[in-house]
């Protein structure tokens, strides 16, 4: 029996010391079977980054910094990806300015108004918007969204603000029932949910004595959430947003059905556009060479925009719950 | 309430009309929210369950896929069934002992060290990469080697499960009490028999619901599988070679089809993938009641 007790490989999930050094095989390999497949995580994102970049090289060799131009004509080689970045941007932008005060606001409502016993079956509700697939967004958006709000909203607004300074330059004519618009509303929906929960998440870890020392003070409700809650769970919120955001942008199919494919930069938000990862979608099957190389790199651009973005929201995510459970 | 017992008694009424009024105002609009959200669901769920309903019979279900010029009753998504099931299988036995396998390191080995926080980030960070770079992934490192199968799309769909299946593993690895483990060692079992025999029980139920969440999230995905099984519309009952099809790239080629018959074939297939989730959903929540002892 050895006189020097190590300590367990265990680490704080159970806190258990080994009497004799010697540990069993089996349990050896089990230990290395979990850390290979742990580490399998850090394989497959690092085999995504080499893999992709490797198929795209040939784009970014003979383009060079041209990759960010708005020129894209494949037919005449010619392979721009400005057009498909702005369309992303446009597209998730619109997405959060619709879905992040609504999100936000049903957070609050469910941490702060209604009931416990109310508040799950409305969860249930939200969760199942999250359920719904991708592709049945896009025929849904295609077939019956795109069309109804064309006739019904796009042709009035048009033809209202024509004319009109500003607001003629982003909703006059031409509109579209496919348009960067209607791909915004969209992905509005789709991020809702992940917004919602993990907004409601970070409120809910605001301390009910800030709570009650707001309402002590003779508070309503809202000055309680403004006075309170908000300043509390603001970083958090930052975080949930950037989260939607990183999934606005990587969103395909339902994009890929209802943008309208056109290539261009326009500041018309109701005309046709596209996005990196709907161009993917629609043009990588009869691709090849240098075209196929350049939609690769434009999964590559992707990858490294979502990459960066959850990095950051994650680390705001994680900072913010840590300085609250510090405090 | 009785305000006039006597003159010193301070005024307990509510606040001023404005700050009510405004507070009143704010409830409102989070009421708002929420009903801005039900409306495009409610929306969606009606039109594919009432243009889904109509064309879904024993025969859609089995039928082969036809042509899209032909009418709706013709033909059906036999095939895109048949491949969604068995893809979606596959993915489920490559990511789930491999995500479970990885919560396992990172809760009971892991713990605090530098090695399990990067993983455990990394892991986290892996949920948003979009699901299409999933697909160009698994297409240069597979398809261009060994060509479309239904392994390939398997292997996108599990690198999109994997990272959720040990992200929810983990939130209940970590809610099995520590004297459990505590009082197997004192026993003399190893920490491996204690994990497998000990601590998976415990936590099944919540390890079983968070996979089949998962695996209804991976069935409804497109984006993955259009260049790693392609989309034919033969069926194709070998997994491990040649293209397959399913139903999300299935109703991705229809939606994008003007004949009335591919659509409604499209509205069809939607409302099986959709019961497909639902039915998964309603399962794991099932398992969550019956099995979990350990609840948040």
């Amino acid at each position: 029996m050895s006189t020097v007790t190590k300590a367990d490989p265990a680490g704080p999930a159970g806190s258990a010391r080994q009497l004799s050094e010697r540990r069993p095989l089996g349990d050896v390999s089990f230990q290395a079977v979990a850390l290979a497949a742990g580490l399998l995580v850090l394989v497959i994102l690092a085999l995504i980054a080499i893999s992709t970049s490797q198929q795209a090289s040939s784009w970014f060799s003979t383009e060079g910094l041209k990759i960010f131009t708005k020129a894209w004509n494949p037919t005449a080689n010619q392979f721009g990806a400005l057009a498909f970045i702005y369309g992303t941007a446009v597209t998730a932008a619109i997405a959060l300015i619709i879905a992040v005060p609504v999100s936000v606001g049903i957070a609050l409502l469910l941490t702060e108004v209604v009931p416990y016993r109310w508040s799950r079956p409305i969860v249930y509700v939200i969760d199942l918007l999250a359920v719904v697939p991708s592709v049945v967004w896009g025929l849904w958006g295609i077939l019956v969204f795109a069309p109804w709000i064309q006739q019904h909203v796009y042709n009035h607004v048009g033809s209202g603000v024509n004319g009109l300074p500003v607001l003629g330059s982003l909703f006059g004519p031409p509109v579209s029932g496919a348009s960067f618009f209607t791909a915004g509303i969209i992905l509005a929906f789709m991020i809702t949910p992940i917004v919602t929960s993990l907004s409601r998440e970070v409120i809910a870890t605001v301390p009910v004595i800030d709570k009650e020392g707001a309402y002590a003070l003779g508070a309503t409700r809202w000055e309680m959430i403004r006075g309170a809650v908000w300043p509390h769970s603001q970083g958090g919120v930052v975080g949930a947003v950037l989260l939607g955001l990183g999934r606005a942008m990587g969103e395909t199919i339902a994009v890929a059905l209802v943008i309208g494919s056109s290539a261009t930069i326009t500041s018309h938000l109701l005309a046709p556009g596209y996005s990196m990862p709907s161009v993917i979608a629609n043009e990588f099957g009869e691709a090849s060479g240098v075209f196929r190389a350049a939609l690769m790199g434009m999964g590559v651009l992707l990858f490294a925009f979502t990459i960066i973005i959850n990095v950051i929201a994650r680390a705001v995510v994680e900072r913010s719950a840590r300085r609250h459970r510090g405090a | 309430m009785a305000a006039s017992a006597g003159p010193q008694i301070a005024d307990l009424r509510e606040p001023p009309s404005w700050r009510r009024t405004k507070s009143r105002i704010a409830t409102v609009l989070m009421v708002a929210a929420f009903v801005l959200t039900i409306i495009p669901l409610g929306f969606v769920l009606y039109t594919v369950i009432a243009k889904g309903a109509s064309i879904i019979s024993w025969q859609f279900l089995t039928g082969s896929i036809p042509p899209n010029v032909v009418p709706a009753n013709v033909g059906g998504m036999g095939p895109a069934i048949v491949g969604t099931l068995e893809i979606t299988a596959l993915a489920t036995v490559l990511a789930v002992p491999l995500g479970v396998l990885g919560a396992i390191y990172l809760n009971e080995y892991g713990g605090n060290r530098p090695l399990a926080k990067v993983i455990g980030f990394m892991s986290d960070v892996m949920t948003g990469v979009p699901s299409i770079v999933m697909g160009l992934f698994i297409f240069s490192i597979w398809v261009l080697h060994f060509g479309y199968s239904g392994l390939a799309g398997a292997f996108a769909l599990g690198c999109l499960m994997l990272p959720i299946v040990i992200r929810s593993t983990y939130e209940m690895l970590r809610l099995v009490p520590d004297p459990l483990r505590e009082a197997s060692y004192a026993l003399g079992a190893s920490k491996a028999r204690v994990t497998v025999t000990v601590v998976l029980p415990a936590a099944i139920g919540g390890i079983v619901s968070g996979a089949l969440l998962a695996v209804a999230r991976a069935a409804g995905e497109t984006a993955p599988l259009l260049f790693t099984i392609l989309t034919v519309t033969t069926v194709n009952r070998n997994v491990f070679s040649g293209p397959n099809t399913s139903l999300p790239s299935q109703i991705f080629a229809n939606a994008s089809s003007p004949y009335v018959g591919a659509q409604a074939r499209g509205w069809g297939a939607a409302l099986t993938l959709i019961a497909i989730a639902f039915i998964l959903m309603i399962v794991a929540r099932l398992v969550t009641a019956r099995f979990a002892r350990y609840l948040r």
